[in-house]
């Protein structure tokens, strides 16, 4: 009786070594082939990725609760220390912003005036989504986030993403409750900018690093630390005039950019809509809705507002 | 012969997705927002410990396809190039399995040093992955700051699931 099953133990082992290793080299492959259809396909993949990240949102959503708490904690705890310290700076900031508001009045009015003489046309003013970030993915490949609010709340590929500081980056993918915002740090994000007073058009790249650099600058024009960059508008994929950031450094390696938003303090994200097709109104995008209803698609509750 | 009851069957279920569970928690945790300065850049790659981990302790209950999966879901998460996770996840377990005889029985620091080594050969092929994938140089500094971090995270994870292992899954 007991030679039957070993026997037969003995004929299933290597069948069943073989099996496991074909299974194993079978699931390499389809790893490969997926890298492949990756780079063929990208609505597949984009498809699928928004259908998982919606699976998740809510787990990503209730486990990052807490770690916002905590950091809030923290970053209470960290103010208290410097209480005194941040008082003198804001003192000195408030006299140094109490001359710019002046001056700001002074250049609102004269525009106004300049405006109404030219007989100047608007643009489309925007529509606001709030979401707030759940999922900041990446590590050292890709710059990314996962927020709370997809195709029901009014987002769309191709959106700006920005907070009160400046541009963040833009919707990449979107699902039907989530959707994934590309940072300007990425490597694969390029932005046509303007740079400086003298509004130099150039590419602002992500290069992966918290530095993006500005690429296809025009020789013979100049650019120093400290010029402002903004958003171009050029090919019009973005609304012009967005703040990004500063120029940090001018040498060799390239002209640094340092954003005005630092990712760590990334919580609520503000999705501009400002009806813009541009480069993404390929046959597989939707159309833009029409008429005025795409400045107000409607957000969650209280959440879209014009400005 | 007695059927084992409903509970007990659940139980053992319970058990034994134990270690494909926590893999799947850890890319979870993975990408929650710490709001720390500079993190986010270099976060540890917690799920390649596990995956090691489970390799060496319990490959039976961490098969090859689930650990497929999770690399896969990896990828969808992050927003990494579908399939680059799921390949080096497997290249992990499919290296510790096959020197399974190197493993068996070794303290914990020699653990750690062959989880050095196999967590250096994977950020590399990520890194030519990536950089070949999206015809780009990515910048190693992050990758090698990223590879420093997710071994020194080693040590906590492995523990902890070590005193698992232990109250869990002694007779798995």
């Amino acid at each position: 009786m007991a030679r039957g099953p070993r026997s037969v133990s003995r004929l299933v082992q290597p069948i069943r070594g073989l099996a496991q290793r074909f299974a194993f080299i079978g699931l390499v492959a389809t790893a490969v082939g997926l890298m492949v259809l990756g780079k063929a396909d990208l609505i597949l993949m984009d498809n699928l990725r928004a259908h998982v990240t919606d699976a998740v949102a809510p787990i990503l959503e209730a486990v990052s609760r807490p770690a916002d708490s905590i950091a809030k904690a923290v970053d209470q705890v960290r103010e208290l220390t410097a209480l005194h310290k941040e008082n003198v700076r804001l003192r000195l900031n408030e006299a140094r912003l109490l001359q710019w508001q002046a001056a700001a009045r002074r250049l609102e009015a004269e525009n106004k005036n300049l405006k109404s003489l030219l007989n100047f046309v608007p643009g489309p003013e925007p529509g606001f989504i709030t979401a707030r970030v759940i999922a900041d993915a990446g590590g050292a490949f890709v710059h990314s986030l996962i927020l709370n609010a997809g195709t029901r709340d009014g987002v769309a590929k191709g959106q700006a993403a920005m907070t009160g500081e400046g541009l963040v980056g833009r919707v990449a993918g979107v699902g039907s409750r989530s959707a994934r915002i590309l940072l300007i740090t990425d490597f694969n994000s390029r932005i046509p900018v303007l740079v400086g007073p003298n509004r130099t058009r150039a590419i602002l790249a992500g290069n992966n690093s918290d530095s993006p650099k500005l690429v296809h600058f025009p020789s013979g024009e100049t650019v120093s630390a400290g010029d402002r960059i903004v958003t171009s508008g050029h090919g019009g994929a973005l609304p012009p005039e967005l703040p990004i950031g500063i120029v940090t450094s001018v040498n060799d390696g390239g002209i640094g950019v340092l954003p005005f938003v630092q990712r760590n303090r990334l919580e609520y994200i503000r999705l501009l809509d400002f009806g813009l097709a541009g480069i993404l109104s390929a046959p597989s995008s939707r159309p833009p809705a029409s008429g005025n209803k795409k400045y107000f698609r409607g957000g969650r509750t209280g959440n879209t507002k014009k400005p | 012969m007695k059927q084992p009851g409903l509970w007990h069957r659940m139980d053992v279920l319970a058990r034994h997705l134990t270690p494909s569970m926590l893999t799947l928690a850890l890319v979870i945790i993975n990408v929650v927002p710490l709001h720390i300065p500079g993190l986010s850049r270099v976060v540890p790659l917690l799920p390649l410990i596990a995956v090691y981990h489970w390799a060496v302790f319990r490959p039976r209950l961490l098969p090859a396809y689930a650990v497929f999966l999770i690399g896969l879901f990896q990828d969808i998460l992050t927003g990494a190039p579908i399939g680059v996770n799921a390949l080096v996840f497997l290249a992990v377990y499919g290296t510790v399995l096959s020197q399974k005889q190197f493993f068996i029985g070794k303290s914990f620091f020699i653990l750690w040093l062959g989880f050095s080594l196999i967590a250096a050969g994977a950020a590399v092929f990520n890194w030519l992955a990536i950089s070949i994938l999206n015809l780009t140089l990515v910048e190693p500094k992050t990758v090698f700051f990223q590879y420093l971090l997710t071994l020194g995270c080693f040590p906590v994870i492995a523990w902890a699931f070590m005193r698992l292992q232990r109250a869990f899954l002694r007779q798995v």
